[in-house]
């Protein structure tokens, strides 16, 4: 089913038009550069397992609402649905994770619904539910825990429609396994590749960080994860071109990219890639969600915040080998170093991840 | 630390059998109590005339859509009267704080086949786990241990509605659980779950060991509640406050008494969130947890204050 033009035109204009591949016309308004989620609270960078209680935010931050849905959101659905048309492997549910699929689609379309009423609706009966989505036009009824009346899975048909990547991890035999995830989003990984893995499995190619028993801990954490206890991480890497589907599969595409930088186009090129990750404990399955909530911003559009630049510039300059390599820096650090230099004279900055 | 808590009314309360007592339970404070999965418990908060008691139950069979909880708590002589004042205080309309649902007992949902063994009042987690897999149509059995027909918690709707998938075992008349007879007969992606008297479960983990089965494969859940003992002081050292836990008092219980906010999960010993640094003592640590290793007991650094006490006068807590 879907909605009347006239209703979905009404709520459309809210929303960039934009391309996330080709043409590349992806931007951030002054806005949504305001409410980015910069991810160093200091000069420098280390690995920590900074975990955090999934709070709200202040107004219009990032973290205001548990699923945050900005001005990219049609343009991110309208890639996500070019990615799958190509690579449908992208969308993995392994049998036995079909409760977990329902409790993630529970979870999200509560959450839109709640905190977004002018874009999302949700009415529930019992179990026949009523969701509308006016951004993208659409309407559906169907019966929660019958997959029949779902166009696709429970996860892929939610996950069509909101913003970020999704794992759901099954926990058994004191270990959590990656057995169900949409993944269109990622930074270099491969949910084909790591599907049935386990945590310490998947987290396999991290450098320095085994060493530091950081999975383990961060694996007992999780593990005893509560309902309604959500918690978040940040995590970054950097990215040539406001690509959002840089995965192993199509490194054909955008691997090459990262020899393209030079001094003159670092500002429009090169872009902080920021993953807000959150997780979830869900009731019906116990199962974790994991979501993977990619945002992106030129080099030219961090620099506006001062303090921001003068950070990056640091972080960039002072970050272990290891990790710049991990992290496929090493092609475009320098040029990117050079040009990020002119933004920083030096000066002090003030604590915390907010621009001054 | 604590998790999110309901205030909830109970709504109906009846007796099971005449030892059991069921309760359900809505939230009164706007919130809907979330649905929950096979195998979960909830902590009650019990206001008894004497101290404040929080006694983790498992839940009996969760709707899809949430909304209510229920438990079934078995009148016992234990010492600090948990199940006394459930039988005795507790009506329709009372009015309770638990926690939200955490499942340390969960389904194995790769598993091609399920063994359910009930022992008693370990019915419960068990009748969840039934009705789960029942609604999913997947492939189980149920082996339930009763005293007689008469005891057996909701032995009328169990067969009722899972037909000859349940087996019963009568112990007035000497009948047991066979698990040498049963066990060799299942296939290796079966998954056994065990819940009830202590006894019952070491014998039928301990068999089942001896038949070769994978611990992987093996999951029980104990009902393990504090116990009590000798009183002895507590000194938490980071909080400076020194507090006296007394003979029907869990170490937690005293420390929660006194104000301080210390990890725990489970209260029963098995999640291992509440462990806690010991920075000196003057006795010996009775650990009654099935958490820390045995290298770990021995070590004598470290206690499980939800369920294990000192044996002495005095323990100073990294707290």
């Amino acid at each position: 089913m879907s909605l009347s033009t006239i209703e979905v035109d009404d709520v459309r204009h809210e929303f960039n038009s934009e391309t996330f591949r080709d043409d590349y016309t992806f931007s951030n308004s002054p806005e949504a550069i305001a409410r980015f989620p910069f991810p160093f609270d200091r000069d420098e960078y280390m690995y920590a397992v900074n975990i955090e209680q999934h709070m709200p935010g202040p107004p219009k931050s990032a973290t205001e609402f548990p699923i945050d849905i900005d001005e990219h959101y049609v343009a991110e659905m309208a890639d996500r649905a070019r990615v799958l048309k190509e690579d449908p492997l992208r969308c993995q549910s392994l049998p036995h994770m079909l409760m977990a699929e329902w409790d993630l689609l529970d979870l999200l379309m509560t959450s839109m619904a709640r905190d977004y009423p002018r874009w999302f609706s949700l009415e529930r009966d019992g179990r026949k539910w009523h969701w509308i989505n006016r951004p993208l036009g659409i309407e559906q009824r169907f019966v929660f825990g019958d997959p029949t009346t779902l166009p696709q899975g429970p996860m892929e048909y939610v996950t069509r429609q909101c913003q970020g990547d999704f794992c759901l991890l099954d926990q058994r035999d004191n270990n959590l396994w990656l057995d169900a995830g949409i993944v269109t989003s990622q930074a270099d990984w491969s949910l084909d590749f790591d599907l049935g893995m386990n945590f310490i499995e998947w987290h396999g190619p991290v450098p320095l960080a085994h060493n530091m028993n950081i999975f383990d801990r961060a694996l007992k954490f999780l593990m005893n994860l509560q309902q309604g206890r959500p918690v978040r991480r940040l995590n970054w890497t950097m990215t040539v071109n406001p690509r959002l589907d840089t995965s192993p599969e199509n490194y054909h595409r955008w691997g090459i990219d990262r020899t393209t930088v030079t001094p003159e186009n670092v500002g429009d090129k090169v872009h902080l890639r920021v993953e807000l990750q959150a997780l979830w404990r869900l009731p019906r399955s116990n199962a974790i969600v994991f979501s993977i909530r990619c945002y992106l911003i030129k080099m030219g559009e961090l620099v506006t915040q001062p303090k921001w630049a003068r950070r990056i510039h640091r972080v960039l300059r002072d970050l272990p080998p290891e990790l710049a390599e991990y992290k496929g820096l090493t092609n475009y650090r320098a040029a990117t170093l050079e040009w990020l230099s002119q933004y920083d004279d030096g000066a002090p900055t003030s604590p915390g991840f907010y621009p001054d | 630390m604590a998790g999110e808590s309901f205030l909830v009314r109970v709504t109906h309360a009846d007796p099971v059998t005449t030892s059991v007592k069921r309760l359900r339970m809505q939230a009164i404070d706007g919130k809907t109590l979330p649905p929950a999965s096979a195998g979960s418990h909830i902590i009650l908060t019990l206001k008894t005339p004497n101290r404040l008691l929080k006694n983790a139950y498992s839940l009996l069979p969760s709707s899809l859509d949430g909304g209510t909880y229920e438990v079934a708590v078995l009148r016992t002589e234990d010492s600090r009267g948990g199940s006394t004042f459930v039988h005795d205080a507790l009506s329709e309309g009372s009015e309770l704080t638990i926690s939200t649902p955490v499942n340390l007992f969960p389904i194995n949902r790769r598993a091609r086949h399920h063994v359910l063994v009930a022992g008693g009042i370990g019915i419960t987690p068990i009748a969840a786990m039934a009705e789960e897999l029942f609604r999913d149509n997947r492939s189980f059995e149920l082996h339930y241990c009763i005293r007689n027909e008469p005891n057996g918690a909701f032995l009328k709707d169990l067969q009722a509605r899972y037909g000859e998938r349940v087996h019963l075992y009568h112990s007035d008349i000497g009948e047991r659980f066979g698990v040498a007879k049963a066990l060799p007969q299942q296939r290796i992606d079966t998954h056994l779950y065990v819940c009830g008297p202590e006894g019952m479960i070491g014998a039928v983990l301990n068999d089942a060991s001896a038949l070769g089965w994978l611990q992987e494969n093996l999951h029980a859940e104990r009902f393990l509640s504090p116990g009590g003992g000798d009183p002895f002081d507590v000194v938490l050292r980071r909080s400076d406050i020194e507090v006296t836990v007394g003979e029907h008092e869990s170490l937690l219980e005293a420390i929660e008494r006194v104000g301080v906010d210390a990890p725990h999960l489970c209260r029963g010993g098995a999640c291992g969130q509440c462990r806690c640094s010991v920075v000196e003592k003057d006795g010996i640590i009775q650990h009654r947890d099935h958490y820390l290793t045995q290298e770990e007991r021995e070590a004598g650094d470290a206690i499980m204050t939800c369920v294990s006490r000192l044996k002495g006068q005095r323990l100073e807590l990294d707290l």
